[in-house]
Parts: C-alpha cells; sequence; structure tokens
C-alpha cells in the first residue's frame, strides 16, 4: 500500500501511461463483477414481474382458495415447520461433530472426518430425496407408532401414525442431514480460530476439556455458531427435491408430524406442480417462489450481517 | 486515601520506605510477613492503595508466601494440604488409562445380551450400547473422581456419537444407492434413451448427454464471470466500498434456493420466448446463478494467497498490472482455482429443482441447448421414481440406476477437482 499515488491498493505510479490493456483488463473484471449485481436484482425483478398477475388469480388457479395469500399461507407454515425440526436436530449434531473435528480427533483422522462431512454435502439433493423415501421413512415408521401410541396425547404426535413413513418428522430429519455438512464446515471454521492462548489459559488453570471448551471457545465462537446456523436454516428452507420426493404433497396447516397428511413446503410445492401448471398458475407458482426467495434472502442476510459485525470484533 | 494512610502509621517500616527504596521494602515485607498475625493489617493498605505505592506495591504480597512453604509450588500445596486433611496427597484420585475401553466392553456385552434375549435389531443394540456407556464412564467417574470430570467425560462420549450419528446417513445412502442401483447397470442402461420404451428397456443416455451439456454450459458461463469477480474483489477493489458490496452480495447469493433460480431463468426466458419455455440453455442461466457466487469464493480465497511479493517483483520490472495477474498471480493460484471449479461443477450437476422447471423432461436424445426439453440424469432419477410406469419395478430400478451413475459422475468431479489440485501444486509451491 503506497501512500503517496493516487489509487492506493494500484502499485504502478500514478502517473504512468494508461495502457490499453490495463484499461480492457479492469474494465472487464469491473463488467463481471456487475453482472453479479445485476443477476440478483434480475432474480428479484423477473419474479416480481411475472408473480405479480398471481394477486389477481381467481379460484380456478389457487386450488380453490379465495387469495394468494390464503394459497400460500399453508405452503409457508410446512416450509417453516420442516426447516425447525431440521434445525433442531441437525444444530446440536452439527456443533458435535465440529467439535470431534476441531478440538477431539487427532489431527489426521480430523483431516479425513472433514473430508467425509464434505462428502455429505456433495450428494445430490435428488438422491437423498429417495433415501428419505424408500429408507429412512419405512426404517422409521415403527418409532412413529410408538410416539402416537405413548405420546399421542401432544398434538404433535396425535397420528394415526404414517404406514410409510412419509412424515413432516422424515422431511425434517432428510433436511437436517443436508444441512448438517454446512452448520459443521461453518462451526468447525469459527471453533478452530479461537485463540490458542485463551485455550491454554483455561486449561493451565486446571479446566477439564469441556470447560476449557465452554469457556474459550463458546464464548468466543457464539456469533459464528449463530450465523451457521442460520445458513443452514436458509438451506434448509429451500431445499426442494427431497421433501418432494417424501412428502406427499397436502396443503394444510397441521402440527402432526408423524402422521401422512403433512403440510408441503413452498419449494415442494412448485416441483409438484410446476410442470402441469398453465397459465395464470405459472404465476402463482412463481409468486410463492418469491416469497420463499425473500424468506431466505432476509435470513442470509442477516446471518451475513451477525458474521460480518463478529469479524470486525474479531480483528480488534 | 486518608483512613489507609491512618492505619498505616501503626507500621511505619514497611509502608514510609516503599517509595524510596524498592530492595529494602521487599526485604522489610518479607519480614513483616514472616512475623505472622500482623500480615493482613500490611496486605490490606498495599492492594487496596496502589497509586500510591506503584506497581512493586503487589510484590511482596506474591512472593511473600513463598519463602514461608518449604519449597515450590508443590510443597507449598502439600503443606496446605496437610494443614486441611492432616495428611500428605500430591495427586486426586483417577480413573485409569483403560476405564472407557472397559466401560465400551462391558456396555456392548450388555446391549448384546439384551439385544439378543430380547431380540433386537442392530439399531437398538447400537443405541442401548451407546446409552449405557454414556451413562456408565461419567457415574464411574463421578465416584472415583469429582462431578467436573464425570461432565467432563460425558460431554466427550456425546460429542463422538454425534460424529457417530452423522456417519450414519452416509454409509446407509451409500450402500443404498450402490446396491439398488448396481443392478441396473448395463450397456443398453448407458447406450439407450427412453424413447419408445414401455417397461422394461431403456436406458440414461439421454439424461447423461442432457446432463453433460447443460452442466458444461453452465460452466462456460460462470467460469469467466466467476474468475473476473474474484479478480476485481481481490486485485482491484479490495476493500473498497463497491467490492465490499460485491463481496456481500456475492455471500447472499450463495444462499438463493435452487428452486428459485430456476424460477428466475424460467421468467426471464418466458418474457422473450413466450410463456411455457423450455430448453437447456435456461437449465444453464439457472445453474450458473447457483455456481458464480461458488467459484467466486473459491477463486477469492486462492488469489488471496499469492504472496504479494510477487506481485511486486513482476511490478518492479515494469510489468502493467493485467499483465502481472494474468502471468504471474493466475499461474500461482491456479491449482486452487482448478479444485475450486471442478468442486463447483460437481455441485451443480447434482442440482435437480432448476432443471425440473426450466429444462423440462423427455424422452429423446436432444442436442440442441436452445431448443425444446431436454433431459437430465437427476430429472430423470426423479420422474423415474415418481411416475415409473406399468409395470413399476422397471421404472423404480432405473431411477436408482440414474441416482447411482449421478453421484458416480459428482464424486468423480470431486475427486478430480482435488487430485488436479494436488498436481498443479507443485509447479507453484515454494
Amino acid at each position: 500500500m503506497s501512500a503517496p499515488t493516487t489509487s492506493p491498493p494500484a502499485p504502478p505510479p500514478a502517473r504512468a501511461k494508461r495502457r490499453i490493456g490495463d484499461v480492457l483488463f479492469r474494465g472487464s473484471t469491473q463488467v463481471a463483477a456487475g453482472i453479479i449485481l445485476v443477476a440478483l436484482a434480475g432474480v428479484a425483478i423477473f419474479l416480481t414481474a411475472e408473480g405479480i398477475p398471481a394477486l389477481r388469480a381467481d379460484a380456478a388457479h389457487l386450488a380453490g382458495e379465495s387469495t394468494f395469500l390464503a394459497y400460500a399461507w399453508p405452503l409457508l407454515f410446512g416450509t417453516l415447520l420442516a426447516a425447525f425440526i431440521a434445525l433442531l436436530i441437525a444444530t446440536p449434531l452439527a456443533i458435535g461433530v465440529a467439535l470431534a473435528i476441531s478440538h477431539y480427533a487427532p489431527r489426521r483422522l480430523a483431516n479425513l472426518v472433514g473430508y467425509v462431512i464434505d462428502l455429505l454435502a456433495a450428494v445430490p439433493s435428488v438422491v437423498y430425496g429417495l433415501w428419505g423415501a424408500n429408507v429412512l421413512g419405512p426404517a422409521m415408521v415403527p418409532v412413529y407408532r410408538w410416539l402416537s401410541e405413548h405420546l399421542g396425547f401432544l398434538p404433535l404426535f396425535a397420528g394415526p401414525a404414517s404406514g410409510g413413513g412419509r412424515t413432516m418428522l422424515t422431511a425434517g430429519l432428510v433436511l437436517a442431514i443436508m444441512a448438517l455438512p454446512i452448520i459443521t464446515a461453518i462451526c468447525r471454521e469459527i471453533f478452530s480460530q479461537t485463540p490458542r492462548l485463551h485455550e491454554e489459559a483455561a486449561l493451565a488453570l486446571g479446566a477439564t476439556r469441556w470447560e476449557m471448551i465452554r469457556m474459550a471457545v463458546f464464548p468466543y465462537s457464539r456469533s459464528g455458531i449463530v450465523s451457521a446456523v442460520m445458513l443452514g436454516l436458509g438451506r434448509a428452507l429451500g431445499e426442494t427435491m427431497a421433501v418432494a420426493l417424501v412428502l406427499s404433497a397436502f396443503r394444510i396447516v397441521s402440527w402432526d408430524l408423524v402422521s401422512g397428511t403433512a403440510p408441503s413446503t413452498i419449494a415442494a410445492n412448485i416441483a409438484l406442480s410446476f410442470p402441469e401448471a398453465t397459465g395464470v398458475g405459472v404465476n402463482v407458482l412463481i409468486a410463492t417462489g418469491l416469497v420463499l426467495f425473500v424468506i431466505t434472502f432476509a435470513v442470509n442476510f442477516s446471518a451475513r450481517m451477525i458474521v460480518a459485525r463478529s469479524e470486525k470484533g474479531l480483528v480488534r | 486515601m486518608s483512613p489507609i494512610r491512618i492505619r498505616t502509621k501503626e507500621r511505619p517500616v514497611s509502608t514510609d520506605d516503599r517509595p524510596q527504596d524498592p530492595p529494602a521494602n521487599s526485604a522489610s515485607g518479607r519480614a513483616t510477613v514472616g512475623t505472622g498475625p500482623g500480615q493482613p493489617v500490611a496486605a490490606g493498605p498495599d492492594t487496596t492503595g496502589p497509586d500510591t505505592t506503584g506497581p512493586d506495591a503487589t510484590e511482596p504480597a506474591a512472593v511473600a508466601p513463598a519463602p514461608d512453604g518449604p519449597g515450590g509450588s508443590g510443597g507449598r500445596r502439600a503443606a496446605r494440604g496437610s494443614a486441611v486433611r492432616g495428611e500428605v496427597s500430591l495427586r486426586a484420585p483417577k480413573l485409569p488409562r483403560w476405564a472407557p475401553l472397559l466401560t465400551a466392553l462391558v456396555a456392548t456385552a450388555a446391549g448384546a445380551l439384551l439385544a439378543l434375549t430380547l431380540g433386537w435389531g442392530l439399531i437398538a443394540f447400537a443405541v442401548v450400547s451407546a446409552a449405557v456407556y454414556a451413562v456408565a464412564l461419567p457415574a464411574w467417574a463421578l465416584v472415583v473422581e469429582n462431578r467436573r470430570s464425570a461432565v467432563d467425560r460425558l460431554i466427550t462420549t456425546l460429542v463422538w456419537s454425534a460424529f457417530a450419528i452423522a456417519l450414519v446417513p452416509l454409509v446407509s445412502l451409500t450402500w443404498t444407492v450402490v446396491s439398488k442401483g448396481a443392478p441396473a447397470f448395463s450397456a443398453e442402461f448407458f447406450s439407450y434413451s427412453m424413447r419408445n420404451v414401455v417397461g422394461e428397456g431403456g436406458g440414461i443416455y439421454h439424461a447423461i448427454v442432457g446432463t453433460l451439456l447443460i452442466t458444461g454450459m453452465a460452466a462456460v458461463l460462470s467460469i469467466p464471470i466467476g474468475l473476473m469477480t474474484a479478480i476485481y474483489l481481490v486485485e482491484y477493489g479490495a476493500g473498497r466500498r463497491p467490492a465490499r458490496v460485491i463481496n456481500f452480495l456475492v455471500d447472499v447469493m450463495t444462499g438463493i434456493p435452487s428452486i428459485v433460480a430456476g424460477l428466475f431463468a424460467f421468467a426471464l426466458f418466458s418474457i422473450f420466448f413466450g410463456p411455457g419455455v423450455r430448453m437447456g440453455f435456461g437449465g444453464s442461466v439457472a445453474l450458473s446463478v447457483l455456481m458464480i457466487p461458488v467459484v467466486v469464493r473459491s477463486c477469492e480465497e486462492m488469489l488471496k494467497l499469492v504472496p504479494n511479493e510477487l506481485r511486486e517483483a513482476s511490478y518492479a520490472l515494469g510489468v502493467p498490472q493485467w499483465r502481472t495477474i494474468v502471468k504471474v498471480v493466475l499461474p500461482t493460484a491456479m491449482a486452487g482455482i482448478v479444485t475450486g471449479v471442478m468442486l463447483a461443477i460437481a455441485r451443480v450437476a447434482g442440482e435437480t429443482a432448476p432443471l425440473l422447471v426450466i429444462a423440462g423432461s423427455t424422452d429423446s436424445v436432444n442436442m440442441n441447448l436452445f431448443a425444446e426439453r431436454m433431459m437430465t440424469l437427476p430429472v430423470f432419477a426423479y420422474y423415474s421414481y415418481m411416475q415409473p410406469g406399468v409395470p413399476p419395478q422397471f421404472g423404480v430400478e432405473r431411477a436408482w440406476g440414474a441416482a447411482l451413475a449421478l453421484i458416480l459422475i459428482v464424486m468423480s468431479l470431486n475427486l478430480l477437482g482435488r487430485l488436479l489440485g494436488r498436481l498443479f501444486a507443485p509447479k507453484t509451491g515454494r
């Protein structure tokens, strides 16, 4: 960083003649960066443009509902419920796995484990869906039966338990497995950035490993964990194929996690209905997509804000 | 201040000498402490009024106990211990090193016994064994050691079991896909499309072609944009406001749901080509919306790793900035960039939802990205499973075969990317 020149990060002196190659190259990198901006704006603009006609759609295109909101609300409910279940399961698991990698496992094993978790992220979502519908769902049926028999007084497990395992809880589990790698990756990164001296100081005071983690690692990485969870939430909210394959589509509002009539999600509903949709029906689906986009955008935006703020604090 | 002064007057030797003559003061401090009952009175004012006595005011208090004890810190602890309990014990009781192993054996045995007598399956056996272990080891530690150690052992168990639980789906998934998909593999499966196929037979040729074309086109669109954006962020923008905004937008773009990307491509193309548009190129656009942020991130990381000395050396030789970037920075970072790009391709190759929306599905081979529907592997797997046809078993079998083929493609791209990164690395490193 040479201070006296006019353009700080550009090391050649300011009075050097402007080379045509430099101008072109610089311009093209700026255009590329501009495309990112345009693309993101384009997503919002085109979805809005194609989604607006949905507000005037009639009952024929809204599956019998009178307004778009009445149509979208059960789907939104299903989306939020599935994502919430997924996070409830994935967060403790992911923090545990991240701790195992960063603070428990020997280095060699930790690298291997990190790679294996990355492999989980690389599996295509449609494969997760096939696995969830064919293996996980049927395997969970006895658990659902037990839950509805013994905990049936709770509205969550009211039942009747699904015979095929195509339930909200299965969808939540599959989403949890899909959100696990992203949360783990970020938590691992943050845990391993804990200042070495803090950890050693805690250990030197006689703390056990868990006390060290609680005193030195967690306070340092709290905001990082929050943002990791929110990024996982973003993934769980937008996941399509796994839910489309696992759940049979019902547009209902139901808290029942173990019955076969489960609320569908926005993304799954689009995937299931889009190929057959025509006319305003397409606009209705695009409008629900816009709702999903706004929610995930808000979630990701706030997560990144939290990360950015905590990074500013960490630099010191 | 004044009450302290008054109290210190009682011991004129230790307080008044202190500011003027530190060596004498520390010696006198030790002497006073050594005398015993007067110690608390003297130490009190010293520590509460550090502004008058200066930094060495605490020193005598800290040093003081040392000459008291027989030797080092261990000796002091022993002395204190003997004062409290009347016996010399240097170490707290601790579980032997083999305690976890023994507990694991006992837990496994208990689980196996229960599973055999009650006829449980493998899963129940594993769960019961883990539960027995998670209860038994902390309980043992609680008896022999202390509560803190017991909690530590419990958490250690939980952390490792979280890891084990995370592995279960991966293993189960791999096993399921391989065992169900492998029987579908045959020469016909890879060389035939589904055109005019009812029931048995047919293949995924058209889907493989579609996946390769659409993903390839997405890579052609995303790699230049992603790489140039990364260059802008690292080489030109570095820390300035527009670059920070772009940086943030890239982060947000990472989180766009894949189905929304598909809807975006559909909305975009339906404005130009009318409603109900389906084309492979639209799928490429949707995939590049998902792929660009990944490419930007990985390229950016790699460009940041290039040492600044290399750039400065190049500038010192009078090389223009753009040639420096093209000839010095990019070749240095090439290994990492190739790896990152391959991982990004692997990621989007498995995307289903956007292609379902914009590329549609068909039974025939379509080599033209710019017209008509185009089948892809994930969409093929999805439709073969959801609409397997009459008799359903052939369609379901093809779905698993396509899933296995897809996993193989994605994983080999993944491995190839990491391998290329390794292969390129020695040329650039050190």
